[in-house]
C-alpha cells in the first residue's frame, strides 16, 4: 500500500486542481472561444486546431513521463536497467520526425491563415464596408465615421453583418485596438495608419480594449461596442449627425488632452479630413512611411 | 539659491509619497543599516573585504551572485504579491485596488526587470560560476578579474534599481519600455532613466561574462576533454554565451540611443523629427528574443545533467542534444518579430516569422524526448532535483505548446498582450528556468558548502511551487481568452474576479514555496553536521566536479584530471579510482585578489547615478576615475601567485580528510 | 616554479587573452552594426533640415580616411619594430600613430562643430542623431585607442619591451586596425553613399 501513497497524492492534487478550474470556467463564455464575428470564428477554430495538433505531442509526453518515472524507480527490482543504452537511430528519427510532421502541417496552416486573416484584407460581404477611423488618445478612444459624418468618444456603434474597415492611429504613446468578440487586434501608432477589417455577426453589446500600455489611464480605455441591426444604426447615426455638438480640429485638441474616465461623447463631424490632420501632426517633417497595406510591407529593415 | 550645478535635478519632491513606497523607502535603508551595524559589531569588515569583495575565485563570485539573486527573488515575489493582491482586491471591492496606478505600473515594470535580470540571469551566472570551471576541470575562469568586475557591475545595477524606491521612483513603462511612452515627452521624470541605467550596467556586465565563459570553455578544458566529450551543461553554457556575445551589444546600442534621446533630446525613437519608435521595438526584441533562450538553454543543460545522474544512466542522444542546442541558437535570431505581429506588417512577413518560431519547437521537443528516454531503463532516485525535473517536464511542455499556438500570427492577433501571453511566458520561465535553477541549487549546494540541503523540505518546496504555479497562472490563460488585457490595474467585470482571486492564492502558495526554500537552507545549516558530504560525491555523479572534495577547494583540483571519455568520473569509479601519488602534485599558479573590480563598478554606478539626476560633475569625475583605475589594472603585471607542490599536497590531504 | 612550467604558463596565458579580445571585437562589431542599421533607417528623417547630400564634404572625409589609413600603417610598423626589439624606432612609429590619430580626431571634432554651429546639431533631426552617434561612437573608440596608446608608450619607455608589453601591443594594434576597418565602412556608407543618393 505504502508505495501507492505518492501516486494517490499526485493524482488527487491533479483532480483537485481540475475541479477548481472547472468551477472557475463553468458558466463563463470567454469572448475568444465564443466569438461574435467571422474573423473571431476563424481564429477560434485555428486555436482549437493547434490544441489538437499539440495534444499529439503533449499526451504521449505526459504518459511517458508518468510511466517511465513509475516503472524505472530505483526500488523496482523487476525493471530492466541498461546504464549504457544511449543511442538509437530509429527512435531518434521518430522523435525528430513527429514534431517535423506536426510543425510542417502547422506551418502550412500558418501560411494560409496569415493571408486569409490578414487584418489589412477587406472582407467581402453583401453590404459595403462601414468606414471607421480610430484614434487612440490619452486615455480614451475617438471613433470617426467619415461617411456618416459623425464621431464618438468611448463608444463604438456598429451594424450587424456589415464589414467594418477600421483605420487606426494614435495621438498618444503606442496603443492597441482590440475587440475580442470580433477578432484581431492592431497597434495604434503616431503618424501612421494601420488597417483592420472585421465583421460583427451577432447583435449585442461587446467590449473593446487597449492592449498596449500607454500611461496612467491605460486601464480606463475599455469601451462598449454596440452591434445593432441596419435600420437602428441608420437611425442612431442620423440622430448623432444632427447633434449640436460638432467635432472640428479645435474641439479635437480639447478632447485630445489627457483625461481619465472620459464619458461617452456623440458629435457630428464638421471636418471630414480630421483623421488625416491627426496623422499629419507627426508626418509633416517626413520620416515615417505608413506600412504598405499589402504583402510587400516590410518596415523592419534590419537583420541581425 | 540655485544648487542645480551641484545636485542636478535631485530634490525632496522625489521622495516617495504613498504608504507602500514610503514603507519600502524607510525599510531598505534600515536593512542596510542593520547589515552595517552587524558587520561592525562582529568585526567582519576585514573578512568581508578580503574574502569576498576583492575575491576573484569563481566559486565565491558564484555564491555572491546566488545571494543577490535570492534576495532579489524575494523582492520580485513581493512585487508579484502586490500585483495580484491589488487586482484581487480591486475585483472584490469593485474599487481601485490597493495602490495608485503609477505605483502599480512601477511595480510590474520592476517585477519584470528584477526577475529577468537579477533573478534569472543572476542565478544563471551563479550556477555557471560555481559549476562550469569544476565541470570542465579548470582551476578558474579564463579572466578571473573580469569575472569579479562583471559581478560587481551586476550588484551595482541591482543597487540602482532598488535605490529608485527610495528616491525618484522607477519606470512605469513596462519591462521593455516601448517609446514614445518612455520618451522625454511622456515620461520626463527619473524613473525611465533608472530603468535605462540599471539595464545598461547589468547588460555590460553580462556581455563581459559572455566573453569570459566562451574563452574559459574554449581554452581551459581539462586535457583530453574534446568538445564532444564535454558535459551537456558546458555545451549549453557555450551556446548561451555565444548568444550573449551577439545579442547584448544590440541591447547596449538600443539603450544608448534611448539615453541620447532622453539626455540630449536626440530623435532616434521620438515620434517627431523623423524618429522611429517602431525601430526601437525591432531592436529591443532583436536582443529580447535571444535573451529568452539565454535563460532557458542553461536550464536545459542543468536538467540534462540531473536526469542522467538521477537515472544512473548515460544521457540519451548526446549528439542530438548538442545539435538541438545549436539549432535553437541559430533560430533564436530569426524570430524576434513574433513579439509584435500585431504591428501590422504584411502577411508574408508575419507568416515567415511565425513559421521560424514554430521550427524552434522541433529541437525543443526532441530534447524532451531525449530526457524521457534517459529515464527509460534507468534506476531513478527520486531526489529533490529529480522532483524538480518531473515538475519541469510537466509544466514546460504546456508552456511550449501555448508558445506554438501564439506563433500562429492569426491566433496571436487574438491573444497578444493579454493575460494569456503573461501566463505563457511565466509558464516557460518559471516552469523552465526557475525550476531548473532551484533544482541546480540543491544539486550543487554540497559541492560548494560541503553539506547537503535537507531533502524532505526541498521536496515540499517543489510541490508548493508546482501547485502555486498552476493556481497562479492557469486562471490567467482563461482570463486572457475572456479578453483580460495585461497590466490592467483595475477592471469592472465581476466575472473575472474569482480568477484573479485564485491567481492571488496561487501567488501565496508560490510564496510559501519560496519560504520553504529559505527554511530548507536555514535548517540544513543548522543540521550541517549530519548532512555533511564526506565523499565529495553525494549524488553518485558522472562529471568531474564530483571528483574533487566538498567543499571544493579554492584551487578546484589539486591535480587537473585527464579525460578520455564522456562522463569521465562515472567510468573512473567503475574502473576503480586511482589515488594520487606524491609526485603527481605540481606547482600551481592562481590569480591574486583585486579590489579594482569592485572600485570600478562602484564608479560606474556613480556615473549612472549622475546621468539619472543630471549631475554632470559627478559623471565627469567618475569617468576620469574609471579611466585611471582601468589603466592601473591594465598595467599591473603582478596578478598571480604560486602554490608550491609541497603546500598543495598538504592542502589536498587536509581537504580529503 | 621550474623553467618549463613557467614557459608553459606563459603560452597558456597569451592565447586566451587574444581569443577574448577577438570576441570583444566581435561584440563591438555588433554594436556598430546596430548603429549602422539605425543610421540607414533614420537617414530619410531629415525633419526639414539638411539631408546627407546637403552637408557632407566627401573630400574632407577622404582626407580623414587617408590620415587614419596612414596611422594604421605606422601602427603596423611600430609593432614590427617592437617585435625586433628596436625601441627607438618603435617609439617613433607609435608616437606617429598617436599623432595621426589625434589629427583624425581633431578633424572629426572640427566637422561636428561646423555642423552644430550651422544649426545642424544631433537634436535637429533623426538623420543627424543617427549620423552624430555613429560617427561619434567611432570617435569615442579612437579616443580610447589614443589613451591606450599613450599609456602603452609610457609603460614601454619605463619598463622596456618585455613580454607583457608585446602582448598588450598586439591587442592594441588589433584594436587600431579594427577601428580603421570600421571607418572604411563609415566612409563608404555614410559619406560616399550619402553624397551619391
Amino acid at each position: 500500500m505504502k508505495k501507492l501513497v505518492w501516486p494517490i497524492i499526485i493524482i488527487g492534487t491533479a483532480f483537485g486542481f481540475l475541479a477548481i478550474m472547472w468551477w472557475l470556467v463553468a458558466g463563463t463564455k470567454p469572448d475568444v472561444i465564443y466569438p461574435s464575428g467571422q474573423v473571431g470564428d476563424h481564429q477560434q477554430s485555428l486555436l482549437m486546431l493547434t490544441v489538437l495538433l499539440s495534444a499529439a505531442v503533449v499526451i504521449p509526453v505526459f504518459l511517458m513521463l508518468g510511466i517511465f518515472a513509475w516503472r524505472y524507480r530505483d526500488t523496482n527490482k523487476k525493471a530492466k536497467y541498461k546504464p549504457e543504452w544511449q543511442e538509437n537511430v530509429l527512435l531518434e528519427a521518430i522523435w525528430w520526425g513527429i514534431p517535423v510532421i506536426i510543425i510542417t502541417s502547422l506551418a502550412i496552416v500558418t501560411w494560409f491563415s496569415s493571408h486569409s486573416l490578414d487584418p489589412h484584407k477587406a472582407i467581402v460581404a453583401d453590404k459595403p464596408p462601414l468606414k471607421v477611423q480610430v484614434v487612440a488618445l490619452q486615455w480614451k478612444w475617438l471613433f470617426i465615421y467619415p461617411e456618416e459624418g459623425i464621431a464618438t468618444v468611448n463608444s463604438l456603434p456598429l451594424e450587424v453583418d456589415r464589414p467594418v474597415s477600421f483605420e487606426v492611429a494614435a495621438d498618444a504613446p503606442m496603443s492597441a485596438f482590440w475587440i475580442p468578440s470580433l477578432g484581431s487586434q492592431i497597434y495604434a501608432m503616431n503618424g501612421m495608419s494601420t488597417k483592420l477589417n472585421l465583421i460583427p455577426n451577432k447583435t449585442g453589446i461587446f467590449y473593446g480594449y487597449n492592449t498596449n500600455i500607454n500611461g496612467e489611464g491605460y486601464s480606463d480605455m475599455k469601451f462598449p461596442v454596440e452591434v445593432m441591426p441596419g435600420d437602428a444604426f441608420k437611425k442612431l447615426s442620423k440622430k448623432i449627425a444632427s447633434s449640436s455638438m460638432t467635432l472640428d480640429y479645435n474641439h479635437y485638441e480639447e478632447i485630445a488632452k489627457p483625461s481619465r474616465d472620459e464619458p461617452v461623447h456623440q458629435m457630428s463631424l464638421s471636418d471630414k479630413g480630421l483623421y488625416d490632420k491627426i496623422l499629419m501632426k507627426y508626418m509633416d517633417h517626413g520620416g515615417h512611411e505608413a506600412p504598405a497595406s499589402e504583402d510587400n510591407s516590410n518596415h523592419e529593415g534590419m537583420e541581425h | 539659491m540655485d544648487l542645480s550645478w551641484l545636485i542636478g535635478r535631485l530634490g525632496l519632491e522625489h521622495l516617495p509619497s504613498e504608504p507602500a513606497t514610503i514603507g519600502a523607502a524607510i525599510g531598505m535603508p534600515l536593512m542596510a543599516l542593520a547589515v552595517v551595524a552587524g558587520l561592525t559589531y562582529f568585526k567582519k569588515w576585514t573578512w568581508l573585504w578580503k574574502e569576498w569583495i576583492t575575491t576573484v575565485d569563481a566559486k565565491k563570485i558564484g555564491i555572491m551572485y546566488g545571494i543577490v539573486s535570492v534576495l532579489m527573488l524575494i523582492r520580485g515575489i513581493g512585487d508579484a504579491i502586490m500585483l495580484r493582491m491589488h487586482t484581487a482586491a480591486a475585483g472584490i471591492t469593485g474599487g481601485d485596488g490597493l495602490f495608485q496606478t503609477d505605483t502599480f505600473q512601477q511595480v510590474f515594470t520592476a517585477h519584470g526587470i528584477i526577475m529577468i535580470f537579477f533573478v534569472a540571469m543572476g542565478l544563471m551566472f551563479a550556477l555557471i560560476n560555481i559549476a562550469l570551471p569544476l565541470m570542465i576541470g579548470a582551476r578558474d575562469v579564463a579572466f578571473p578579474w573580469l569575472n569579479s568586475f562583471s559581478f560587481w557591475l551586476f550588484a551595482v545595477a541591482m543597487i540602482l534599481v532598488n535605490f529608485s524606491l527610495v528616491l525618484g521612483g522607477f519606470s512605469n513603462g513596462g519591462w521593455l519600455g516601448y517609446p514614445p511612452l518612455t520618451s522625454l515627452e511622456y515620461s520626463p521624470g527619473p524613473g525611465v532613466d533608472y530603468w535605462l541605467w540599471t539595464l545598461q550596467i547589468a547588460g555590460i556586465g553580462t556581455l563581459l561574462s559572455g566573453i569570459n565563459f566562451i574563452v574559459t570553455i574554449i581554452s581551459h578544458r581539462a586535457p583530453g576533454m574534446t568538445l564532444m566529450k564535454m558535459p551537456v551543461f558546458a555545451w549549453s553554457v557555450l551556446i548561451t554565451m555565444v548568444l550573449v556575445l551577439l545579442a547584448f551589444p544590440i541591447l547596449t546600442a538600443t539603450l544608448s540611443m534611448m539615453t541620447l534621446d532622453r539626455l540630449f533630446e536626440m530623435h532616434f525613437f521620438t515620434s517627431e523629427a523623423g524618429g522611429n519608435p517602431m525601430m526601437y521595438v525591432n531592436l529591443i526584441w532583436a536582443w529580447g528574443h535571444p535573451e529568452v533562450y539565454i535563460l532557458v538553454l542553461p536550464a536545459f543543460g542543468i536538467f540534462s545533467e540531473i536526469v542522467s545522474v538521477m537515472a544512473r544512466k548515460a544521457l540519451f542522444g548526446y549528439k542530438t542534444m548538442v545539435a538541438a542546442l545549436t539549432a535553437i541558437m541559430f533560430f533564436s535570431f530569426l524570430v524576434w518579430q513574433h513579439h509584435f505581429f500585431t504591428m501590422g506588417a504584411g502577411a508574408n512577413v508575419n507568416a515567415f516569422f511565425g513559421i521560424m518560431t514554430m521550427i524552434i519547437a522541433i529541437p525543443t521537443g526532441v530534447k524532451i524526448f531525449n530526457w524521457l528516454f534517459t529515464m527509460y531503463r534507468g534506476k531513478i532516485k527520486f531526489t529533490t532535483p529529480m522532483i524538480w525535473f518531473l515538475c519541469f517536464v510537466a509544466t514546460f511542455t504546456i508552456g511550449g505548446v501555448t508558445g506554438v499556438m501564439m506563433a500562429v500570427p492569426a491566433i496571436d492577433y487574438q491573444v497578444h498582450n493579454t493575460l494569456f501571453l503573461v501566463a505563457h511566458f511565466h509558464n516557460t520561465i518559471i516552469g523552465g528556468v526557475v525550476f531548473a535553477f532551484l533544482a541546480a541549487i540543491t544539486y550543487w549546494f554540497p559541492k560548494i558548502f560541503g553539506f547537503r540541503l535537507h531533502e524532505g523540505l526541498g521536496k515540499i518546496a517543489a510541490y508548493f511551487w508546482q501547485i502555486g504555479f498552476l493556481l497562479a497562472f492557469m486562471p490567467l490563460y482563461a482570463l486572457g481568452l475572456m479578453g483580460a488585457v495585461r497590466r490592467l490595474d483595475n477592471y469592472d467585470n465581476p466575472e473575472w474576479t474569482p480568477f484573479f482571486v485564485v491567481s492571488g492564492i496561487g501567488v501565496l502558495a508560490i510564496t510559501l514555496g519560496a519560504g520553504m526554500l529559505v527554511v530548507q537552507i536555514a535548517y540544513s545549516v543548522y543540521k550541517r553536521k549530519t548532512l555533511r558530504d564526506k565523499t565529495g560525491d553525494p549524488w553518485d555523479g558522472r562529471t568531474l566536479e564530483w571528483s574533487t572534495p566538498s567543499p571544493a577547494p579554492f584551487y578546484n583540483f589539486a591535480v587537473i584530471p585527464k579525460v578520455t571519455r564522456r562522463d569521465e568520473w562515472w567510468y573512473q569509479k567503475l574502473d576503480g579510482v586511482k589515488s594520487l601519488k606524491r609526485s603527481d602534485y605540481k606547482d600551481i599558479v592562481l590569480p591574486k585578489n583585486s579590489s579594482l573590480g569592485f572600485v570600478i563598478a562602484v564608479l560606474v554606478g556613480l556615473f549612472g547615478f549622475g546621468a539619472i539626476w543630471h549631475v554632470w560633475w559627478l559623471m565627469i569625475v567618475s569617468m576620469v576615475a574609471i579611466i585611471y583605475f582601468a589603466i592601473r589594472r591594465g598595467l599591473d603585471d603582478d596578478v598571480e601567485y604560486t602554490i608550491p607542490a609541497v603546500e598543495l599536497y598538504r592542502l589536498d590531504k587536509e581537504a580529503r580528510g | 616554479m621550474t623553467k618549463s612550467t613557467a614557459t608553459l604558463m606563459q603560452k597558456e596565458h597569451s592565447s586566451p587573452a587574444q581569443l577574448g579580445f577577438w570576441l570583444y571585437i566581435m561584440s563591438d562589431l555588433m554594436l556598430f552594426a546596430a548603429f549602422f542599421a539605425t543610421y540607414m533607417i533614420l537617414r530619410p528623417g531629415a525633419n526639414d533640415g539638411p539631408s546627407s547630400g546637403d552637408i557632407f564634404d566627401v573630400n574632407f572625409a577622404l582626407v580623414e580616411t587617408l590620415v587614419l589609413l596612414a596611422s594604421s600603417f605606422t601602427c603596423g610598423l611600430a609593432y614590427l619594430a617592437a617585435k625586433y626589439k628596436q625601441k627607438v624606432s618603435f617609439t617613433r612609429w607609435l608616437a606617429a600613430t598617436l599623432v595621426l590619430g589625434l589629427v583624425f580626431l581633431g578633424m572629426e571634432i572640427y566637422e561636428f562643430a561646423e555642423f552644430i554651429l550651422a544649426g545642424h546639431g544631433p537634436d535637429h533631426s533623426a538623420f543627424l542623431s543617427g549620423f552624430f552617434s555613429l560617427v561619434g561612437l567611432h570617435g569615442l573608440h579612437i579616443t580610447a585607442g589614443i589613451i591606450w596608446g599613450v599609456v602603452l608608450l609610457g609603460y614601454i619607455t619605463k619598463r622596456g619591451l618585455n613580454k607583457n608589453a608585446l602582448r598588450r601591443l598586439g591587442l592594441f594594434s588589433v584594436f587600431w586596425h579594427f577601428l580603421d576597418v570600421v571607418w572604411i565602412f563609415i566612409f563608404t556608407i555614410v559619406y560616399l553613399m550619402g553624397v551619391v543618393s
